[in-house]
């Protein structure tokens, strides 16, 4: 029997209260953390540039992998060689506008405590993280732009099927894909509220992500069933999806169902977000303090 | 008394470094029990290697061959990655780590005092032995890989696998070391490491012969990741020819004492972080 004072920790904290906000403070916020993390980024551009040159090995190593796999003349999964160099290439650019490295981050975040501060501001600090992820992409494209152009032309790849309606199309479909990517990995993060060592559960992750995302090979080369588990789960509609508009090989009602999906996910994400977020913010207590 | 002191001096240097390696093997044995969640690290890496698996199976649902690659070999191939990069994990990136924060703290220099080969003591300074298990398991991938060809492998090819297999070890090692090395000039290095692992994980998973000419050559002779996997696969899958064990041993041996040069350069050149 426990004494009646003693109640669990939930009930003791009100979860901190973000809801009352004013969107004019929201927008001031935005400007003044983006612009500071702008001028991180620029100032730590060694990093960020170390940054850009291992995410240009993966699609490397996955092209010249299926470039054997089709050969110089055939075609594997409606892909020749050439459209296995334009896909990877556009992927790659994909990944980079989508991914998030929090996951990486909040272990530390939390062991640390440095969280604490971000909490005490009179704002969620989901904000932060999402201005300073736009920023580091800002930064990031001045590398991969280039790369992606140099790896097409390097590898000579076929960029036929390609047209400017097809790539406006893109646009919202990369806007949706980050925002749900994001969303799906911040939820992630939050594991480490329970878990003291998130490494493990982020390589799984990972594994598990680059591989339904299309990361690994366009879904079309997958066999039925692994495509079907791919089609069925949010990832490869935060990357293939993107890509397969912007080569033109997804068109028409494809694209608007495409968008659909991609809703779905969005709104089931933002619910899952809420939930574990309020579970995840009580049982905070900053390793320390 | 005088014999003890004899005996490390001509029972001979080898003996002695050996006491030391066992030392920070039960060390790190002994950490291991104390931070456990470790272990399931150690797990989780095997279970992302059944996305190589799937991976694989993808590929040959599409082709019959990889580069000439049979799907027994690239698992063999696999089993070889798996055992470097437990390795490499379990105690050359930990204690690399570790060597870079005592250059920048300055507790390196403790290492220095001790009565030991400094690049020895720096090299298995953390082990992780949970990692072991990556080792362990990439070694039955290959025993699965030797099954599953269906042609029986001669005991000489057996041989060169050991051998290019230990090759293979002493390049990776080697490999770092120099990278590692670079901690006594630029404090920071941790971000060349990145590139290494990223290198290592994304090409070091396939043979040399699906990458065009000059990566190859990049892959074999400079950042020799692609050499250390794939010639020790390859004795398995298709045999290998004596002069590949040869020149596979011609670059470990280039690399090693490279490593060792260097290592004693850097030394040279420290002046101790405190100084």
């Amino acid at each position: 029997m426990t004494a009646p004072s003693r109640t669990r920790p939930d009930q003791l904290e009100p979860a901190p209260d973000f809801s009352r906000f004013s969107w004019r403070a929201l927008r001031q916020y935005y400007r003044g953390e983006f612009a500071a993390s702008v001028a991180v980024n620029v100032a730590y551009r060694g990093s960020v540039g170390i940054w850009v040159v291992t995410s240009v090995i993966q699609p490397i190593v996955m092209i010249v992998v299926w470039r054997t796999v089709a050969g110089p003349t055939g075609m594997v999964g409606g892909y020749t060689a050439g459209r296995f160099v334009t896909y990877f290439a556009i992927m790659m650019l994909v990944n980079h506008l989508t991914f998030i490295w929090l996951m990486w981050e909040f272990e530390w975040r939390v062991r640390e405590g440095t969280f604490s501060p971000l909490l005490l501001r009179p704002i969620h600090p989901i904000h932060k993280d999402i201005s300073d992820n736009v920023a580091y992409k800002m930064i990031g494209l001045i590398g991969i732009l280039p790369a992606m152009v140099i790896l097409i032309v390097a590898f000579r790849g076929d960029l036929s099927g390609m047209d400017p309606l097809q790539l406006v199309a893109s646009v919202p479909a990369l806007v949706g894909g980050a925002v749900l990517r994001f969303m799906i990995e911040w939820v992630l993060a939050l594991s480490a509220f329970w878990l003291t060592k998130t490494t493990a559960l982020n390589n799984f992750y990972m594994s598990v992500q680059t591989f339904l995302s299309g990361g690994f090979a366009p879904l079309t080369v997958f066999p039925p069933l692994i495509a079907a588990i791919a089609n069925w789960s949010p990832f490869p509609w935060t990357q293939a999806f993107v890509a397969n508009i912007a080569m033109g090989r997804t068109t028409g009602a494809s694209i608007l169902y495409g968008y659909g999906v991609q809703a779905v996910w969005v709104a089931a994400a933002f619910g899952l977000l809420r939930l574990v977020w309020s579970r995840a913010v009580r049982r905070y207590s900053a390793v320390g303090a | 008394m005088s014999q003890e002191l004899g005996g490390v001096a001509g029972r001979g240097r080898l003996a002695h470094g050996w006491t030391i390696v066992a030392t920070y093997l039960r060390l790190g044995v002994l950490n291991v029990a104390q931070y456990r969640g470790e272990f399931f690290v150690a797990l989780a890496n095997v279970i992302t290697l059944a996305t190589q698996f799937v991976g694989i199976a993808v590929i040959f649902a599409n082709t019959s061959n990889l580069g000439g690659w049979t799907p027994s070999g690239l698992i063999a191939l696999i089993g070889v990655y798996t055992i470097l990069s437990g390795l490499i994990a379990m105690v050359i990136q930990p204690s690399l780590q570790q060597l870079m924060e005592g250059i920048r703290l300055g507790t390196f220099d403790f290492t220095l005092t001790k009565p030991a080969d400094s690049q020895l003591l720096a090299s298995v300074a953390v082990v992780s032995p949970a990692q072991a298990l990556n080792i362990v398991f990439g070694a039955g991938i290959v025993g699965y890989a030797s099954l599953r060809m269906g042609t029986t492998i001669g005991p000489l090819q057996w041989l060169y696998f050991c051998l290019t297999l230990v090759f293979g070890a002493v390049i990776v090692y080697s490999f770092l070391t120099l990278l590692g090395t670079c901690a006594f000039w630029w404090v920071k290095v941790d971000n060349i490491l990145v590139v290494f692992s990223a290198v290592f994980g994304q090409a070091g998973r396939w043979p040399l012969a699906v990458f065009p000419g000059w990566m190859r050559i990049v892959l074999s002779l400079i950042i020799p990741v692609g050499l250390a996997v794939t010639v020790p696969a390859q004795a398995l899958a298709g045999g290998l020819s004596g002069w590949l064990v040869l020149g596979s041993a011609a670059v470990a041996a280039l690399f090693f004492a490279a490593a060792r040069a260097f290592w004693k350069y850097a030394l040279r050149h420290y002046t101790g972080a405190s100084a």
